[in-house]
């Protein structure tokens, strides 16, 4: 590029140093911080990132993107500015992996914290919490013991009884990917044919719409994500609806509840990565692992922090241990399953 | 062209040629101006040429033909919808006179300010099963359970076509509304000595000249509804919008999400044909004697004043009163869990980004629209349809057709950068402001061009010929002679863009810097995951701001036909 002239490279630079004032385009800093792009909604992360900052002093810049986050840092390539990614997924974390955008972290601090069956085996991501699949059922209607496996929810009695999301969310895509994982893909048709089959309505809304359906009569039992729960009784509209069901563990006798994580994972061209690597050994301590439990109710994945009260009236329960990239991996098939049932139409 | 004609032929050749130059200025800048826009779409169809896999096969065999059929249906409701709504209302307030009608002029636009989704979630709080509508009627006639009685669903397609029409209507009222306020005095008079009445002046002489103002505010309704996904997510409609986020994200296919996007297209060149064949053979040109006279209005008495204002008070309270009552309930009720001192950055970040973009892309349209009254021509034609196409791309999909050229660009500029300095200029453009008012003005010059055009296409030649004549230039003639004329038809624009970039969401959240929020990414916080009382604050406050403009606005779109009130009106 010798041939490019003195005066066209002034002009150029000025133009750039122009045009950096003003997109308020951020020069690289001295101050220490970590930039996050998060699928998590904020005002989940917030407290945890304000403690984090009161400690280390490291500020936190965060933007909750949804769609096409992993376009942004696919394109944005080596001059991307995020050094972590947060999901509430775990299929999300695979997609970030298999894209080749995540580099493996090697910390003690974190991998002593988090089991084997909650990380990527390189390292490329970690599960920061885990939520259980359950059933919940109307208290005046259906009997306790009645439906104790999610296999039980393909039985016809129930038919017109069952609310659920629609079959492509992650949360019900990672259960009938769980499904084809364990039980293989014929098996996991048929139940699923005849879980839409005793479908109440056209599968819509989100986990807590499908317990004021069940409040209101309109259905019996529901899939929903244990955490509702607690969100539910703190909500003053939504006391009621908690109120209405019993929650089930399901599938006690054999494999366990379906478990799903939230996580996080390293960006390949992180450009702060040491501070990048404390906030993420912060968030396994015991002490982030602990707010977790107590803002957002999730189950903590370091073993031996307390649970809360609501946890601790429902105890321990038996957990699905299959390993979360064997579901992952099943992903795709389970969203064809969904279409070929016509399960949300 | 014209002056070549009257000056000598001796140095006549030399004025054309320079004039050509001038005129080939406006060509060349609007032809750079239209593929800059296009960049996003182009991108987005560049995509599309990627390998999806079996993705095809699989939606054929399953989903396919429900999208398709579900989008049709939904298209089609929609603009039975917001035609009927949009014409009957704006011709009403324009030409009738009945008890209320002043304040109908600007209160028909509110249902404008409110997002679809919003209006959505604040209908099914209403109507749903559990909503105090169908409470009280169980509780009234002792109902059990659902299966004692029949009430429609809402979260259906009935519910989409009813709620969508409701926001989206304002567009065809604001263009039809215009259309009849430059309608001309003479013409009317004409058709009154004549002895026509109300429905055949509207039927003869309106209607046909505001119908390409109509026809562009109904296909601008229908590519909203066909770029919408909030809505018919949360009201599990599956139509191709659906489909292709859910072949994108669910199924980990950029290429069959992308090639959905550039079939859908083909829907919107469909319109747009069908927008320019409403259009030929067809010139209608004011006289600008008559064009500031007050027009003739009916007088309405009995019956017909009430039905009229019954006929706008409906889409009034049913498209603003009932989700405003419903989202100020809900505001009060969740007032601690939502509130944040943060709230009038927000607010004031979703004003200035808003209101910039809205300028910038009145600009644009300005210039593309003016360049081709000067200098028709195919290129230019197909130049600006094809940027304004970005109008019917799903928000996400045209973000990333944004992201991806811009981060090319800012990566190629660094590495230039690296080279030639040794320092980095890292990303200039990618995740910042500039970006999300780029996104705006791809996504949003269609409305902008729309009615700009059909407001200069009512502007006789003649006018131009003269200001010509005169010795002005093509620049001058604009400023001096057509921007006052066509001032009514540049605030329209200028508000229903602002009131859209406060309301857009998915090209903002994607694009945005770090530690930016806007009020519609506030609210999705909370309205990503249904929590439909702890979003209705935000919510509520966009409706607010959005709203300021719209009745500033529409006080001046008013005033502008009185700008030289005469003595003598026609009034009766």
């Amino acid at each position: 590029m010798r041939s490019g002239c003195r005066r066209c490279r002034l002009v150029a630079l000025l133009l750039v140093v122009w045009l950096m004032g003003l997109t308020g385009s951020r020069a690289v800093g001295a101050q220490e911080e970590v930039n996050v792009y998060s699928y998590r909604n904020p005002q989940l992360l917030e407290p945890l990132f304000a403690a984090f900052t009161a400690q280390s002093g490291i500020k936190i810049n965060s933007v909750f993107i949804s769609k096409g986050m992993l376009e942004r840092l696919q394109s944005e390539a080596e001059n991307s500015p995020a050094d972590l990614i947060f999901t509430a997924d775990i299929g999300r974390l695979t997609d970030m992996k298999a894209a080749g955008l995540t580099q493996p972290v090697d910390s003690e601090a974190i991998s002593n914290n988090i089991p084997a069956q909650f990380r990527d085996p390189q390292g490329h991501w970690f599960g920061l919490t885990s939520r259980a699949r359950i059933i919940v059922t109307a208290k005046d209607r259906v009997p306790v013991g009645a439906v104790t496996r999610y296999e039980d929810l393909a039985d016809p009695k129930w038919r017109g009884a069952i609310c659920t999301r629609s079959g492509k969310h992650p949360y019900m895509t990672a259960l009938i990917a769980s499904m084809i994982a364990h039980q293989g893909h014929e098996e996991s048709r048929k139940w699923l044919m005849g879980l839409k089959r005793n479908l109440a309505r056209k599968p819509q809304g989100n986990d807590r719409a499908q317990v004021k359906a069940i409040s209101q009569g309109e259905c019996d039992i529901a899939i929903i994500n244990h955490y509702y729960m607690a969100l539910m009784l703190s909500d003053p509209e939504q006391l009621a609806w908690a109120n209405s069901v019993n929650v089930i563990f399901p599938n006690q006798s054999d494999r366990g509840t379906h478990m799903n994580v939230s996580g996080m994972a390293l960006t390949r061209h992180a450009p702060h990565r040491d501070a990048a690597v404390r906030l993420m050994a912060f968030l396994a301590s015991d002490e982030g692992q602990k707010r977790y439990v107590d803002d957002n109710g999730e189950y903590p994945v370091t073993p031996g922090i307390p649970w809360n009260d609501l946890q601790g009236s429902w105890g321990s329960f038996k957990q699905d241990t299959i390993s979360l990239t064997a579901v992952a991996d099943q992903r795709a098939a389970a969203i064809r399953l969904a279409d070929e049932v016509r399960y949300d139409h | 062209m014209i002056m070549a004609t009257l000056v000598s032929p001796t140095v006549g050749a030399a004025v054309k040629l320079r004039r050509l130059n001038r005129l080939n200025r406006w060509t060349v800048g609007a032809v750079f101006a239209a593929l800059l826009v296009f960049i996003p779409i182009g991108s987005v169809l560049f995509l599309s040429l990627g390998d999806s896999g079996d993705v095809w096969p699989h939606l054929i065999g399953t989903a396919l033909p429900e999208y398709v059929g579900t989008t049709l249906l939904l298209l089609l409701g929609v603009g039975v919808s917001v035609f009927l709504t949009g014409v009957t209302t704006a011709w009403l307030v324009t030409m009738c006179r009945f008890p209320g009608r002043r304040i109908f002029e600007w209160l028909l636009l509110f249902p404008l300010a409110i997002p679809a989704y919003v209006m959505a979630y604040a209908y099914t709080d209403l109507l749903e099963y559990a909503g105090p509508v169908q409470s009280s009627l169980r509780a009234l006639f002792g109902w059990q359970s659902a299966r004692d009685y029949f009430f429609p669903p809402v979260r259906s397609l009935g519910g989409a076509i009813m709620f969508m029409g409701l926001v989206l209507y304002p567009y065809v009222y604001l263009l039809a509304r215009s259309a009849f306020l430059e309608q001309s005095v003479s013409v009317l008079e004409v058709s009154r000595v004549l002895g026509k009445g109300p429905w055949q002046t509207f039927k003869t002489v309106s209607f046909p000249a505001a119908r390409p103002a109509i026809v562009v505010g109904v296909s601008l309704a229908l590519m909203e509804t066909l770029n919408d996904y909030g809505t018919v997510d949360f009201f599990a409609v599956y139509t191709l919008t659906a489909g292709l986020i859910d072949v994108w994200l669910g199924m980990g296919s950029l290429a069959g999400g992308a090639q959905i996007a550039s079939s859908m297209l083909v829907f919107v060149i469909l319109l747009i044909f069908l927008e320019r064949m409403s259009r030929r053979h067809q010139k209608v040109y004011q006289q600008a004697s008559s064009r500031f006279k007050t027009l003739p209005t009916y007088s309405l008495k009995g019956w017909p004043s009430a039905l009229a204002f019954g006929l706008c008070a409906l889409p009034v309270i049913a498209g603003f009163v009932v989700p405003v009552l419903v989202l100020g309930q809900l505001s009060i009720v969740y007032f601690d869990r939502s509130w944040t001192p943060e709230f009038k950055s927000y607010a004031l970040n979703s004003l200035t980004l808003s209101a910039g973009a809205a300028l910038v892309t009145l600009l644009v349209a300005l210039f593309i629209a003016y360049a081709r009254r000067l200098r028709g021509g195919r290129v230019l034609r197909v130049a600006t349809r094809a940027a304004s196409l970005g109008y019917a791309v799903p928000g996400a999909v045209l973000a990333v057709g944004i992201l991806i050229p811009f981060a090319i660009f800012d990566n190629a500029l660094d590495a230039l950068m690296r080279d030639w300095f040794g320092v980095s200029s890292g990303l200039l453009l990618s995740g910042t402001v500039a970006a999300v008012t780029f996104a705006y003005v791809v996504r949003f010059l269609a409305v902008a061009v729309g009615q700009v055009e059909s407001s200069l296409e009512k502007i006789s030649p003649s006018v131009d010929m003269a200001a010509r004549t005169l010795g002005f230039r093509a620049g001058q003639t604009l400023i001096r002679y057509h921007l006052p004329l066509i001032r009514a038809g540049l605030l329209t624009a200028v508000m229903v863009v602002f009131v859209d970039c406060m309301k857009e969401l998915p090209a903002t959240l994607l694009l945005r810097p770090f530690n930016f929020e806007t009020l519609a990414t506030y609210v999705y916080r909370f309205a990503s995951d249904e929590m439909l009382g702890e979003a209705a604050l935000g919510s509520l406050t966009i409706v607010a701001v959005g709203l300021l403009p719209v009745a500033f606005l529409s006080r001046m779109i008013s005033r502008s036909r009185q700008l030289y009130p005469s003595p003598s009106t026609g009034d009766a």
